[in-house]
């Protein structure tokens, strides 16, 4: 292990592995990755793989396209496959709030050169899914753009792609604290030692709070239990992410054929419990039944569950932090940060590279949390 | 043993693409579960999980304990989706 680098990234999940591809790309290849456990161990390797534009809010739709353009051609910039299909997104309204809120969307979506549109139950299942129950379903947002992929292989090949390019990618290195001195960060310490370095970026996840916690920055992220489950493989039958907030489910089935998804418990307590439960299991297996009743005889082979990183706003914390110089946040990323990842991640090493970033990404920085918090609760 | 040798039945997965992927530097069976999926069918592994265990311990040098196993996760056996949502019995 190198003893001091020009960045220490702390994180081998999506985030980390990408903004250290990304910052190599541009030419600071002095970097190290650090990772507790594996790649993808925390939340990444234990999220559904959805990629979705359809953002009820400007600046979150523009992250999330421009993310999909970079997904369009990372398979080739990359050199690995990493399943990316672009199979859509079908967003199911059941209420009026649902209808209002989408019509709403769709306008703001469209404006921005987002080729989504709505449905009717029966063109739903005509055009796009013709298995799915659609009773007590009002209409639905589709966007045929909006894709999916394997975030194991995605992580593995930024991070592969990241070392060709020289960065040193640590695995089973668990870091204990953060070091600083005057206002500045001066390195890592990890269980193998000390890795001397001025600039150092925190992507890990839920465990992001206790880290930036040893140099007394308190992050508000609170981790939340979320559950999945995934079915043996059938013979592809549909393509689209099919969510729904109001009825509470999101699946797709994935290249391999298995059926995959889950829904949050509104109730769920925070707290690093990772178990799954039979209530889970049972509640999904009644979802699923019900939306496609086909599934009723498939076989859930599997089920687990994986950590969110929720903000009070539900937007991640990127960027620079006040009163510390060279600490980096890259967290918080409240369920959406595979989808967005690749943009987020050029952003985050242009700031780091000390350029203009792409995007102006100000109001994802976190002394937002300093005065009244404003909430929007239509952000997602 | 032949490359061509299928460890894990479930998902096809061979002697050889397993001893690759160690090679490649996948050392714990978390790992090469996530890549190559062996694991990841109806058996859950508990076919070839040992199997993988030894494959690991022999191109490494670790110990078989020092590699361990999965978390076993739920279901014990697959279950048909109308079963789990209560909509009839076992047959």
């Amino acid at each position: 292990m190198k003893r001091s680098a020009d960045c220490v990234i702390i994180g081998g999940g999506i985030i980390g592995t990408s903004v250290a591809y990304y910052l190599a790309k541009s030419g600071m290849t002095n970097v190290v990755v650090l990772e507790a456990d594996y790649l993808a161990s925390g939340g990444t390797g234990r999220c559904g793989g959805g990629i979705r534009q359809q953002w009820s809010t400007e600046p979150n739709a523009r992250l999330a396209m421009e993310s999909v353009r970079i997904f369009q051609t990372l398979e080739e910039e990359l050199g690995e496959d990493i399943e990316f299909l672009q199979g859509g997104y079908l967003v199911l309204a059941y209420t009026d709030e649902d209808v209002a809120q989408f019509e709403k969307n769709v306008a703001l979506q469209r404006g921005l050169g987002l080729n989504v549109e709505i449905l009717d139950p029966e063109e739903i299942r005509q055009r796009v899914v013709k298995e799915l129950n659609t009773d007590g379903v009002r209409m639905a947002t589709y966007c045929p753009d909006d894709a999916s992929a394997n975030p194991f292989l995605a992580t593995r090949a930024y991070a592969a792609a990241a070392k060709r390019l020289g960065v040193e990618v640590e695995l089973f290195t668990p870091v204990r604290r953060i070091l600083a001195e005057n206002g500045r960060v001066t390195g890592v310490e990890t269980n193998r030692g000390v890795i001397q370095t001025p600039r150092v970026i925190n992507a890990a996840g839920s465990h992001s709070v206790p880290l930036a916690k040893t140099v007394g920055v308190d992050l508000p992220i609170q981790p939340y239990r979320r559950e999945i489950l995934v079915t043996e493989p059938l013979e592809r039958f549909f393509h689209p992410m099919i969510i729904s907030f109001s009825f509470g489910i999101y699946f797709r089935q994935v290249r391999h054929g298995s059926v995959i998804g889950g829904f949050a418990y509104p109730d769920e307590e925070p707290g690093f419990n990772q178990t799954s439960s039979v209530d889970f299991v049972t509640t999904m297996s009644k979802k699923l039944a019900y939306l496609m009743p086909v599934l009723e005889n498939v076989k859930v082979v599997r089920q687990w569950a994986g950590l969110y990183d929720v903000t009070p706003d539900a937007q991640p914390i990127l960027g620079v932090t006040d009163g510390l110089e060279g600490l980096y946040q890259a967290s918080g990323f409240s369920g959406h940060g595979f989808m967005i990842a690749p943009m987020v991640s050029t952003l985050l090493s242009q700031i780091v590279l000390g350029r203009e970033p792409d995007l102006a990404v100000d109001r994802l920085n976190l002394r937002r949390f300093e005065g009244d918090i404003d909430l929007d609760h239509s952000v997602v | 043993m032949k490359d061509d040798v299928v460890i894990c039945r479930c998902e096809d997965v061979t002697y050889g693409q397993i001893v690759r992927a160690i090679d490649e530097g996948l050392t714990s069976l978390e790992e090469i579960k996530r890549v190559l999926r062996c694991g990841m069918g109806p058996c859950q592994g508990r076919t070839c999980s040992r199997l993988i265990a030894r494959i690991i311990a022999e191109r490494t040098g670790r110990s078989m304990e020092e590699i361990g196993f999965p978390l076993d996760r739920p279901p014990v056996r697959p279950v048909e989706i109308g079963i789990l949502a209560g909509e009839r019995d076992e047959a």
